[in-house]
């Protein structure tokens, strides 16, 4: 059975590697200090996505992405492992969206996609570490869900078979398609970036992402597969009123730096008779024994 | 109507740890609006069963959906008794354990409802807000707090045109204890098939396996917690010497944890365990935002560390400069002498 398969994925700013520069003297994120990458549990998605594809022939794989217009990236580098095609939704109408207006966004470009057999997602992303996006998407294409998925056992007869991580130990479930599927961290990492994609698809971009007279226009009009998919809410037939902002129900009231409330430390050396002196003190006291 | 809601969610006829800490803040955010608080719990084989394990944290109403086919726990169906629930009584604030069944149900809920929902909060509380674009004003609204851009900023969250507020929170954030003062204590057993249609039994669980957790790093009274600084995996383990002489639980940074030195059910900070231990030794921790986020509110922090300068030290009430070979092995002789 070919499967058509749509990946969300999300262009993050690399929070794990936040250097002394990331944050503004007023307290505020520097954006700009922090490397963009392919957000990491997405990766474990894509990977999902491409077994699927191999193990199902005549299936495809689609990277569906929101966000500025270099967030083309994503697409590229999605390609650049294995998949089909891609979507760029970017519009300023969805600038400032909650996870709730983002589902609504992409929900409506995988109405647009159409016919998905399963929709793939890291499970979440780490810049804001919510996990929502995904199951917000599965309700409102009424489509089944999987949250925390570790591996696709298999699809037969339309009904595919997922070990998952829960709390404190694993399940195995069975889900009739279509079904949006997160991936958990702890999945099978994503393959590498194949040379010969790299080099059929490095030029591949978003009209929006090409400068004013664009040296390799002639080259755009030869291949068609360099031009990615860019959608705007217009093109997705989308109800501004639902996106962005606007369609966001929660607001953030207010976003401080964190400063611990320091302490008077008592200082000690590793001498034996500093060390001693704390066990009797702490015994003492009785806090500990 | 109007009421503060928490779901109780179950392993068997279990109620979790989590959502009893949830009912507990609950309670205390109802008192303060001066409204009910209501729980709803669904599964299998629970009435009769579950009720004394939620009502006595405070309940005025408890909804206890028992039926066929609801544990284990399945998407679907749990969605529909809250949104169809949720129809009906109108809730104010819905509050959930930011568990794995907590982020797979809360989402799906607020997205049929189209209500906003803040994952991982580690503080609410009840205040007003000001939207400085319409000049709305709003009396009572709940502020979802929550570390943000991997701990590096706190976020104040509201939701202030849409019902219920939600919110997901950890295990451990909060802290359960029993109600002191007078609950109403009811209990209604709705119609399951009321509330959820036939259809939504759709995902089949072919196997559920839950191991009973290996340490109680959650409860602990005092915590023994290895950071990077420890080495190897064979330097950590000097740690689960020390947390025996002391009777302590062994907890880890995530720096540890990624480093493969211990197991990741023992990592302390905002997206591990938050730890409340009347004493936290924390040895060769730096100190990041995130772990700091998970154990600050410890009695007595003691931080053992080569470097005089590591941010932990900041707020550690005592700090011992040296390395953790050197201290540790120190530390467990003084104590087996002088406890004696």
């Amino acid at each position: 059975m070919s499967l058509k398969i749509v990946v969300l994925a999300k262009q993050v700013p690399d929070t794990r590697n936040v250097g002394k520069d990331a944050m503004t003297p007023e307290g505020t994120v520097n954006r700009a200090a922090l490397p963009a990458i392919f957000n990491p549990d997405d990766l474990n998605a894509l990977e999902q996505a491409l077994r699927l594809k191999e193990q199902n022939p005549g299936s495809t794989v689609g990277v569906l992405t929101m966000g500025p217009p270099r967030a083309g990236e994503i697409i590229r580098q999605g390609l650049y492992r294995g998949a089909d095609t891609g979507w760029l939704l970017t519009d300023r109408l969805f600038a400032g969206a909650d996870t709730l207006a983002t589902s609504y966004a992409l929900s409506t470009a995988i109405k647009k996609i159409g016919k998905v057999d399963i929709v793939l997602g890291g499970r979440q992303a780490i810049d804001g570490d919510t996990a929502q996006v995904g199951p917000q998407v599965a309700q409102k294409l009424g489509l089944n869900q999987v949250t925390y998925a570790e591996e696709i056992l298999g699809i037969k007869d339309g009904v595919a078979t997922i070990r998952r991580r829960i709390d404190g130990g694993q399940e195995t479930v069975q889900v009739p398609l279509p079904v949006l599927i997160t991936v958990n961290g702890t999945a099978a990492p994503c393959r590498p970036q194949n040379v010969k994609l790299v080099m059929k698809y490095k030029y591949a971009t978003c009209p929006m992402e090409r400068p004013e007279n664009d040296p390799r226009a002639n080259l755009y009009a030869e291949r068609d597969y360099l031009t990615l998919n860019q959608w705007s809410v217009a093109d997705v037939d989308g109800d501004p009123s639902q996106c962005g902002l606007a369609g966001s129900p929660t607001k953030v009231k207010t976003v401080q730096n964190i400063v611990f409330q320091a302490k008077e430390s008592k200082t000690l050396t590793a001498s034996d008779a500093d060390i001693d002196g704390i066990v009797k003190e702490l015994l003492q006291e009785k806090i500990i024994g | 109507m109007n009421n503060v809601f928490v779901y109780c969610e179950i392993e068997g006829t279990k109620v979790a740890e989590v959502s009893q800490e949830l009912l507990t803040k609950g309670r205390k955010l109802a008192n303060r609006l001066g409204v009910e608080l209501h729980a709803v719990v669904a599964g299998t084989g629970i009435k009769g069963v579950v009720e004394e394990q939620i009502l006595p944290y405070g309940v005025d109403k408890l909804f206890v959906f028992d039926g066929k086919d609801l544990f284990p726990y399945t998407s679907a169906p749990h969605t529909d008794i809250l949104v169809n629930l949720f129809k009906e009584e109108k809730p104010q604030i819905c509050l959930m354990g930011a568990t794995v069944i907590g982020r797979d149900l809360g989402p799906r809920v607020s997205s049929s409802l189209t209500s906003g929902l803040t994952a991982d909060c580690t503080e609410l509380e009840i205040g007003p807000y000001d939207d400085i674009k319409t000049k709305e004003h709003y009396e009572d609204l709940l502020y979802q707090i929550r570390p943000a851009f991997g701990g590096n900023i706190v976020a104040t969250i509201v939701n202030p045109e849409h019902r219920p507020q939600m919110a997901t929170v950890r295990s451990g954030v909060m802290q359960k204890a029993l109600y002191d003062g007078k609950a109403k204590n009811e209990v209604v057993y709705p119609d399951v098939a009321k509330y959820v249609s036939a259809e939504a039994y759709v995902v089949k669980v072919l196997d559920h396996h839950v191991e009973a957790a290996k340490h109680n790093l959650k409860g602990a009274a005092i915590v023994v917690s290895g950071g990077y600084g420890m080495g190897s995996k064979e330097g950590f383990d000097m740690l689960f010497d020390l947390a025996k002489v002391l009777h302590a639980e062994v907890g880890a940074s995530r720096a540890a944890v990624d480093a493969g030195f211990c197991d990741n059910d023992r990592q302390v900070g905002q997206t591990g365990v938050t730890v409340h231990p009347k004493v936290y030794i924390a040895c060769g921790i730096s100190g990041q935002i995130q772990h700091i986020a998970g154990m600050q509110d410890s009695k007595i922090i003691i931080s053992i560390n080569s470097d005089p300068e590591a941010p932990i030290n900041k707020i550690a009430d005592y700090v011992i400069v040296g390395t953790v070979e050197e201290v540790i092995p120190k530390l467990i002789k003084y104590y087996k002498q002088n406890s004696k």
